[in-house]
Parts: structure tokens; sequence; C-alpha cells
């Protein structure tokens, strides 16, 4: 007998992909699958996190992932409270964790946690009991969106392994490059990153990938073409002339689609920046451009992730009396 | 208690070590006052005098005490991080016997009352020696030219904008050049800023961790550009701390062509690697960076050779608040007196180096940079000594730190070499508890 996928990812936390199992990755990927059913039933409340709670804790604006865990959330019938920190220069880690034990004293079941800073979500997951899901830290991982990319990617292609994924722009700056990068490889897909080698960091090409400083190049007979947003907030000095520039060089329109594949997909993780790394006119080519899907996915990921989550959790409590 | 003047201590049954002559013998040595008054193999075949002091050794090494030419203090501006006292109990408990602080207090010893109040705070402590650098640079802001004269005067013994690099070409030449003026010693931290805004070393480990890199190269750019400086002041140059292989052979070429230039490194650099801060452990975040192993190696290669002159602990006290921070708002530093020793004899133990070699690098390599009168164990010099047993295992153990703050990446470390006793100006000031 197959395991089941809530049992087969055996960790308190979902911090990041980095590390984990091609057969942990299925049986969330699986759990998710049967959700998405779900999600475009009409009356699709759950009930398996009834009576939990769920604290959506975010250092960093963002109105997309929240929403996304919040209807994810409450669509298995869970408690959920959304924590909006405002972050000051000083002494943001001070905050962290005093917030940290504090919101662990209310006994949640899952914390759900973005930080503009790398390691964030790590750090208060040692501080708490409950079980941390990182909804973004720093530069360093945003395991849900490569979870829901990957979804997304197997709904359409049928499986990850063999396919030739190229992620384009601001990897340097990238947290969803960095769980993309590491759950892609991971299931055997071959990946390229593409940008301008300032936005490129280096040692990239340890992680198994293969660097593409042309664009074009880059694309050529790609499976996937994944568009990462160009952060301007998060650069420290000027890494790029101008959006003009950029958008010539490394902006994604027809004229460089053309060198992928003709059935590559469009990916992006949104927000987008129309007419900075992406076109209008390829970002809304449908059937192509599978961006509002990535969406959709996301909720059946968080949903797959909080439920398996919340059962390891509760069945450690059992265990220890 | 007060200061009573020591008599005469014989410390027999000792291992005599003075790496500055190469001696390394058994024998005894005796001290009266302050001073060392003689050294013998075989002692005193006459019988010792019944007024004087007998410590039995029991084979263990007896050196000069430990100079650590790169310690904060703290004290004045950041005493809940640490305090002359407290400095003064983890140097005596690390068999330092003399320390020389960076200016970065606050107020910052960028003149001559500063560097008094320090040096009249330091002698009330009796523990061990303070000594100063002068900031280079007013307010260490890396602009005006400090009072380099006066500040020697008042005992400045060499001059640095400590954990900051004078990062003006223009106004690094203007300080090799006022300082060669008088033939003061500028000690540099090699580091070029603007390419400095990481928070670990650059590379494949800090793609990994999303956190922001700083490259090697900032550290080899600013002293390519000073031994340029430095041969065309003909000031005397000291590069602290430096971390990489190419600093290595940048500083060995500058000394095959004569220009005056040494270095130190910290135990941080030949001990460990950037591997340290994984799972964002903050306490491994130094300035400059862990680097790679490749770099670790030819750090230890450098002292091996001599490359390297001296070994400074770069103890830099910080509390728990700047520490207990993610990796990225945490501040940089580690304590570093009461390892100094023990994790410097890993040279001895693991790398091969000779004993003397090890032990000049902290007593008479950094006292002859500075000039100052220690580091010496012979006739007539100031009795700080250090009695320690170079083969003994302990764990250290960051709780258990005489120092204020208990920021180390070497918690837990197993380490060689004891400190059995701590003797300034032929006081015994320390001996451990167990």
């Amino acid at each position: 007998m197959t395991p089941s996928p809530i049992t087969a990812y055996r960790h308190r936390h979902l911090l990041g992909i980095e590390g984990r199992l091609p057969h942990e990755i299925e049986a969330l990927l699986d759990h998710a699958e049967s959700y998405v059913g779900n999600t475009r039933l009409s009356d699709r409340t759950d009930s398996v996190l009834h009576g939990g709670t769920v604290i959506n804790l975010f250092f960093e604006n963002s109105t997309r992932t929240r929403t996304s865990f919040e209807v994810a959330a409450k669509r298995l019938g869970a408690d959920v409270i959304n924590m909006q920190v405002a972050t000051s220069s000083v002494a943001k880690g001070e905050t962290l964790i005093d917030t940290a034990v504090t919101l662990n004293a209310m006994h949640p079941d899952v914390l759900v946690v973005r930080h503009p800073e790398s390691g964030a979500a790590a750090l208060l997951a040692q501080k708490v009991n409950c079980a941390v899901i990182n909804a973004g830290d720093g530069a360093h991982e945003h395991p849900t969106q490569a979870l829901l990319d990957a979804l997304t990617i197997r709904r359409h292609k049928g499986h990850l392994g063999g396919l030739t994924v190229a992620i384009c722009g601001d990897v340097m700056h990238s947290r969803v490059a960095r769980s993309n990068i590491h759950l892609l490889t991971i299931m055997g897909a071959r990946v390229r990153v593409v940008g301008p080698r300032p936005l490129i960091p280096s040692g990239i090409a340890s992680l198994g990938v293969e660097v593409f400083h042309d664009m074009r190049e880059g694309v050529r007979d790609a499976d996937i073409v994944m568009m990462l947003r160009l952060q301007n907030e998060r650069m420290s000095g000027n890494f790029l002339p101008s959006v003009r520039e950029y958008f010539r060089y490394f902006g994604l329109d027809r004229d460089k689609l053309a060198l992928a594949r003709p059935d590559a997909l469009i990916m992006h993780p949104g927000p987008m920046n129309r007419g900075v790394e992406i076109d209008s006119d390829v970002a809304d080519d449908v059937p192509r451009s599978v961006i509002r899907e990535q969406v959709e996915m996301g909720v059946a990921v968080r949903m797959a992730a909080l439920e398996i989550l919340c059962a390891t959790l509760r069945r450690e409590q059992q265990e220890t009396p | 208690m007060g200061y009573r003047e020591p008599g005469r201590v014989a410390y027999v049954n000792a291992r005599l070590l003075d790496p500055a002559s190469g001696l390394d013998t058994r024998g005894a040595l005796l001290t009266e006052g302050e001073r060392i008054v003689s050294l013998a193999s075989t002692p005193f075949p006459d019988g010792l005098a019944a007024d004087i002091q007998v410590i039995d050794c029991q084979g263990a090494c007896l050196a000069p005490g430990l100079i650590d030419m790169r310690v904060q203090l703290r004290e004045p501006g950041h005493e809940h991080m640490e305090s002359m006292r407290t400095a003064g109990l983890a140097a005596v408990a690390g068999g330092v016997t003399s320390m020389v602080c960076l200016p970065n207090t606050d107020p910052p010893l960028d003149d001559e009352a500063t560097l008094e109040f320090v040096a009249r705070r330091a002698r009330l402590n009796g523990l061990a020696k303070v000594y100063c650098y002068g900031a280079c640079t007013l307010g260490l802001q890396g602009e005006a030219l400090a009072e380099l004269g006066i500040m020697a005067e008042a005992g400045a013994v060499a001059f640095t904008d400590g954990v900051k690099a004078i990062a003006s070409a223009k106004v690094m030449r203007r300080v090799l050049a006022y300082a060669a003026t008088f033939d003061l010693l500028v000690m540099q931290h090699p580091e070029e800023p603007s390419l400095a805004g990481g928070v670990m070393n650059a590379g494949e480990l800090a793609t990994r961790m999303g956190l922001s890199g700083i490259p090697r190269e900032a550290e080899i750019i600013l002293l390519e550009r000073d031994m340029r400086l430095v041969a065309m002041t003909g000031g005397r140059y000291h590069a602290a701390h430096i971390s990489t292989s190419e600093s290595v052979e940048i500083i060995r070429r500058a000394k095959e062509q004569g220009l005056r230039v040494t270095c130190d490194t910290a135990p941080f650099y030949f001990a460990l690697n950037e591997q340290e801060v994984r799972e964002y452990r903050t306490f491994a975040k130094l300035s400059p960076p862990l680097r790679h192993e490749t770099d670790r190696q030819a750090i230890v290669a450098g002292l091996r050779d001599g490359v390297i002159d001296a070994i400074a602990s770069d103890h830099s006290p910080q509390d728990q608040d700047t520490k207990r921070q993610t990796f990225h708002a945490a501040a940089f530093g580690a304590v570093g007196l009461e390892t100094l020793l023990a994790v410097s004899l890993g040279l001895y133990h693991t790398e091969g180096l000779p004993l003397l070699d090890v032990l000049a690098r902290v007593t008479s390599a950094p006292a002859a940079l500075l000039g100052l009168e220690a580091g010496r164990l012979r006739a007539g010099a100031k009795a700080d000594l250090v009695v320690f047993d170079p083969d003994r295992p302990w764990q250290v153990v960051a709780s258990a730190f005489l120092s204020k703050s208990k920021n180390t990446p070497f918690d837990g470390r197993p380490v060689q070499g004891r400190v059995l006793r701590t003797v300034i100006d032929g006081r015994t000031v320390f001996t451990p508890d167990d």
C-alpha cells in the first residue's frame, strides 16, 4: 500500500524546498491536486481544520499571498487571524522574536510568516511550538510558490522530470527563483537561469542550473518560461540603467517567446510589471500564459500544506501524552 | 584589597618558553617585585632563600603573557556589552597580560583626553594592561586627520580607525604620510566599504541562503591600493585580520619589495570557514566574514611560513539583543580573549606549527610591532607571565565566560591548552577554579 500523502511529509514546518526529497514533494503535490476540484465547488468548506487557528504574520506588504493563505485556511474550516506588522528600520529581529513568543502563548496551530530578511522563518520556528510555513523570507525561499508552480506545470505537462525550464530576470533578489530551482532540480527538470550579469548571483551554477546572459539563448526550446518580477524596491543601488533597456534585452515579448517550444507555458509569480519584464500581449496569451491558473493552484497547494502540517502536529501531540 | 609590592617568587619545575630567543628548556624563573630577575635551567643550586615564595609549575609551560593586539573594550560608551573590568577578567583568564584596544569607543579615542581617561580607568582595575590605538581621523569619520603626534605622546601605540576602513585614497595617503613623519604605525581594517554591504562571504553558500555577500575582492582591492600608497609615502602599515589567500600573497610581495608592512589574523580565520554561518548562526557573523575553506588553509600556510606576523583575538563583545536577530539585522563580531590561546594552539596540535612559532604570534611579534616592553622572558623584563598546559583538553562553554558578552562561534568546541596561572608585574592575577 502506498503511504497517504498526509503522512509522507514528515517535517514539523515548511520552511523551504532545499533538501526535501522527491517523494515529499510528490506527496504535497498529490494532496494539493485533490483540492483543485474542491476549490471549484460552490459549497467548498471542509472541516478538517475545524477549531484550528492559523495566524498570518506578515512583516512585508503582500495582498496576494496573504489572501491565498487566508482563503485556503478558511476553506479547511480554520479560524484565521491576519497580523500585518509594520517594520521600522530598527530592531526588526527583536520585533520578530518578541512577536513569536507572544503569538506562541496563544497556541496557534500554524504560523504563516512573510519577512523581508532571509532566515527569519527559520529563526521564528525555533521559538514556537506550532507549525511554521515560510511565506517568503528575504531572498531565501518561498516554498508554497514553487509548489504551486510545480502543480501548474504538472497539470499541463503531466510530469516535471525532463522538462526544460527557463527562469528569467532578477534571480539575485528572488526567493521564488531559489525555491523553484531547488524543486525543479530535485524533480529532475533541466533548469536554466537567464538574466543580466548583475542580477545573477555568484555560485548559482552550483545549484545545478545552466546560466544564460542572452535571453534568446536562454529560452530557446524551453518547455516553460518562468518570468520573475523585477523588484526595484529590493535594489540597494542601480543594477540596471533603465526600464526600456531591460525590456529590450530581457523582457518577454512575442519575438523572444518564438524561440521557445511552440507549446511552452508562460508563468509569472505576480504581481506583474507589464512592459518591464513581460509584454501585456504575452501575459494575456491564453492558453499559453498560465499566470491566472498559478493563482488558483496557490489556494490548493496552501490547503494541502496546512492540512499536512496540522496532521503531523496532531500526531505528535497524541504520541506525547 | 590594597596594592602590595610582590616579593620574590620562584617558578620552579617549568618548561620555559621564550619565542623571541627560541628558548625552550626545563628550568626555573625568579621574579622580584615587578620584574624577572633570572632564568635558570638548573634551578638555584644554592637552594632558595626562606623569603622566596615557590610556585611549582609541575612541568607546565611558562611563557611571556599573551599580547592581544586587537580588542574592543566597549568602555566608555557601551558598558552593557563589556567593561574594562570584565574585559580584564576575561583577558587574564585567557593568559592575556596586555591588550591593545581599538578607538571605537563612545566617545572615540581621537584625542589625548579620552586616551588618558582609558589609561587611568585601566590602571584602577589592576588586571591585564591596557594599551590604546588612537584614531587616524577625527570621530573615526575617515576625513580629517586626528592629532597623531600628541596622541602618541599621550600613549597611543599605533593608529587606526578601528573596524572602519579608511576608504578614501586621498585621506589614506595623508594619514600614511603624516604618520611616517613621526614613524608611527597605521593599522587598516582592509575592506573596501562600497563592496562590503553584505553580511557574509559572497559565493555559493550566500546565494543558497539568500544572504547578500561580501566578496573577497573587498579585502583584496583595498590591500592592493594600500600597498601602492605605502610605497608612495614610505609609511608603516599593518593590515588587520586578513582573511583571504590573495591577502597573504599581497603582504608577501610587499615584504619582498621591502615595504614596511605587517599583518595579523584572528583565530576565526584559521580555525573556521563560512560553513559556520549555516542555519543563520549569527554568532558566526564576523567582519571580515568567514571565508571559504581554501582561504582558511591559505591563512594557516601564511602563519606557517611567517607572512602573517601576529594573531589577535579581535575581541568584539555584542549583547544578546544585537545577536538574537535575523542574520541580516544582527551585529558583526565575536568575543575572543578567553579562547585566543587554546584556539591558536590548534595550529600546533593539528596544523603542525612549532609551539614557539605559535606563541611568538601572540607575544613577541605584537610587542615588537607596537613597541611594547612585553612579550619576552628575560632578566630585567616585566614579569608578565602565563603558565599553561598545552595539551590539557577542555570544552569551550560560552556561558562560563567572564566576558560580559558571550557571543562566540567556538561554543562547544573541544580545544587543547589550559591556562593555569596568569601573572602581571610579578603578581598572580588568575588561577582557574578547577
